[in-house]
């Protein structure tokens, strides 16, 4: 399903400053499409008025042409499904349990799940490999595995799209690869159309089909990581001096940060996205 | 649902343990009748099935040594009707009732705010209930409502302390929506100070009571003493009608517990809910309230229970927390009537002993566990 974002501009309270100045983007069906852009420059906002959880002040978002405004909640669930920023769990439901409540839009009121409903959830947990935790607290689960399961939970409700706040946050090195490659995969074999926010540069340049970089509101470029990545771009957008190379076994950008440039200050909170892929997020 | 066997043997107990504790309450205190009797008269009372029950009972008894029951003779048969069916059962049926109500409130709360210290309270409908009936006593006393106070004393506070109650509810919920979003953590923090506030005025209150003063501190401790059928009824409706609708909202509050945004990306409609969430707690808190005083540690320590014995799937955790809460609350209101005999403990009294102490072993277990 293509998801078209038209000059959307949006701000948090009616007299709350505008953080989308007009943000319009073009989501193909079984494409892995990454948002970045520095922090504060819109990216979560963006996505939660794609999936509908915030209004637009003007523009719309069309899922397969039809204004996602116009959906109910439920309905909206049925076609859009997130995994957010990771919220604090504090109630000990199985790993189960977690993924079954995944299956509530497709439910009546008052329905119990079926048969078909476990089974469906049963296979969204294959798919993200966390089937042998079933039975596990998720509150006793590490980042990664949790993560999985959140994704798994997004799969039960069988979304047309799918929706990843920094999928990776928070993860080291193999669990961010293991979760990228899992949503590419999703991506692509599924025909879902997934569109990721990532503040991992390498990260989007290596699994993305697409990318659009927000710089302050605004769409500051899109296309292709090779198109997106560059060294003018990062300086203009992140206000960092960088080296774009080739990765050595695929085609496709890598970016090597050198120094924050001096006319934008402060480099030391953008590094995260440099050479050092992950390392970084180590805690 | 209870997908386990286990949890199904514990909702068995749980409602044998309920039929044990109303067997108790209803033969326990000082007028001397025997336990085989009180039951015979709360079994014939019950519908279509009772009377036939209460005579095989009646023959089951009569055999047994030492059975009084057929030695009493018409009248004292008759008073000890009235003391059973007009004094305990009431009374008994009230403490389910406010028990039920206070516990599933508790748990819905503690799910809606994702807090695990939310009780009933905390949005400030215990305040002003107790504004309500302070003002309701007092007012009585000074104005010389004489007429009103004499002929039925606890017939008007209820009313009183249920329209404080929802005042208090309403202005909390007005003060902290903003642009029709009511985030629940500004949610809390307007009905604590508003509770604070509300608070402070009872105490101004209090110390202006004069003779009135025991009266209102009687009330504020809570107590299912003197309750008649009239206050079963008021209560009833809120605390049946209330849990139900809550209980049919399991799944949504399963979501709601996993974050407001996440419950949003899965459907549901996060805004409506707590609007309707808040409105069934708080019409059953106050109805709870109002009929029997600030009752504590019901609603906070018994969904804290329920959650370990079923796990946290609310389907399940409504109902069972609601059992328990009436279990427990009729336990401690019958613990209250026979621990010092003939006076009477305010249950908030035995709530708050048997509660706090028993929570904190839970905490020490958990974190053992």
């Amino acid at each position: 399903m293509r998801v078209e974002v038209c000059d959307v501009r949006f701000g948090y309270g009616a007299s709350g400053p505008e953080v989308l100045h007009g943000v319009s983007l073009t989501a193909e069906p079984g494409t892995l499409h990454g948002v970045i852009g520095p922090n504060g420059s819109g990216k979560s906002t963006l996505l939660r008025v794609i999936g509908g959880v915030a209004n637009p002040a003007s523009g719309c978002v069309l899922l397969g042409g039809q204004d996602i405004g116009s959906l109910s909640p439920r309905k909206a669930a049925q076609l859009v499904a997130a995994v957010g920023a990771s919220e604090a769990v504090i109630f000990p439901f199985s790993v189960e349990e977690t993924v079954l409540m995944g299956r509530s839009p497709h439910l009546r009121f008052l329905a119990s799940e079926t048969f078909l409903d476990v089974a469906k959830a049963h296979e969204a947990m294959e798919r993200t490999g966390v089937a042998p935790l079933a039975g596990r607290r998720i509150t006793a689960l590490s980042s990664g595995e949790r993560q999985r399961v959140l994704i798994a939970r997004a799969l039960a409700q069988e979304p047309r799209v799918l929706l990843l706040d920094e999928p990776t946050a928070h993860l080291d090195v193999n669990f961010q690869v293991e979760i990228m490659e899992l949503v590419q995969a999703l991506a692509h074999e599924s025909g879902i159309t997934t569109i990721a926010v990532l503040h991992d540069l390498n990260l989007a340049g290596r699994y993305c089909d697409r990318i659009t970089m927000l710089g302050s509101g605004q769409v500051a470029a899109c296309g292709s990581p090779g198109e997106v990545l560059t060294e003018e771009h990062l300086l203009d957008v992140y206000g960092v001096r960088a080296i774009v190379g080739r990765r050595p076994e695929l085609d496709r950008p890598a970016v090597f940060v050198i120094s924050g440039s001096p006319r934008h200050g402060k480099p030391d909170e953008h590094r995260g996205g440099g050479v050092s892929s992950g390392v970084d997020d180590i805690e | 649902m209870p997908r386990s066997r286990a949890h199904r043997t514990r909702i068995i107990l749980l409602v044998v343990a309920m039929l044990a504790v109303v067997a108790w309450a209803a033969s326990a205190g000082t007028a001397g009748i025997p336990t085989s009797l009180a039951l015979r008269i709360v079994i014939s009372r019950i519908p279509l099935v009772g009377r036939a029950l209460a005579r095989s009972l009646a023959l089951l008894t009569a055999r047994l040594p030492g059975s009084l029951s057929d030695s009493w003779d018409p009248s004292m048969l008759e008073s000890a009707e009235i003391i059973v069916l007009e004094v305990r059962l009431p009374r008994i049926v009230l403490g389910l009732l406010v028990g039920a109500g206070l516990a599933a409130t508790g748990a819905s709360f503690q799910g809606l705010f994702r807090n695990p210290l939310a009780d009933p309270y905390i949005i400030g409908a215990s305040s002003g209930a107790a504004l309500g009936a302070s003002i309701g006593i007092l007012s009585a006393g000074r104005a010389g409502l004489a007429a009103l106070s004499l002929s039925s004393p606890s017939s008007y506070i209820p009313i009183f302390a249920f329209i404080g109650a929802v005042i208090t509810v309403i202005f909390v919920y007005a003060l902290s929506t903003v642009d029709g979003h009511m985030p629940t953590d500004t949610f809390l923090l307007a009905g604590v100070v508003v509770g604070s506030f509300v608070w402070a005025v009872v105490s101004f209150l209090m110390v202006t009571a004069g003779e009135d003063l025991p009266k209102v501190v009687m009330w504020l401790m809570g107590s299912l003493s003197a309750k008649s059928w009239a206050h079963v009824r008021m209560t009833a409706p809120y605390v049946l009608v209330g849990t139900a609708a809550l209980t049919a909202l399991g799944r949504d509050f399963n979501l709601a517990a996993c974050g407001e945004e996440s419950a949003r990306y899965m459907g549901l409609d996060v805004e409506r809910f707590k609007k309707v969430v808040i409105a069934l707690g708080s019409l059953i808190t106050a109805a709870a309230v109002s009929s029997s005083g600030l009752i504590g540690f019901v609603g906070l320590v018994v969904p804290h229970i329920a959650r370990m014995m079923i796990g946290p799937d609310h389907r399940s955790l409504i109902p069972v927390s609601a059992l328990g809460g009436a279990v427990f609350m009729v336990a401690a209101d019958t613990l209250a009537r026979v621990i010092i005999p003939p006076r009477e403990v305010p249950v908030g009294v035995i709530t708050a002993m048997a509660g706090a102490p028993f929570f904190f072993y839970l905490l020490r277990l958990r974190k053992k566990g």
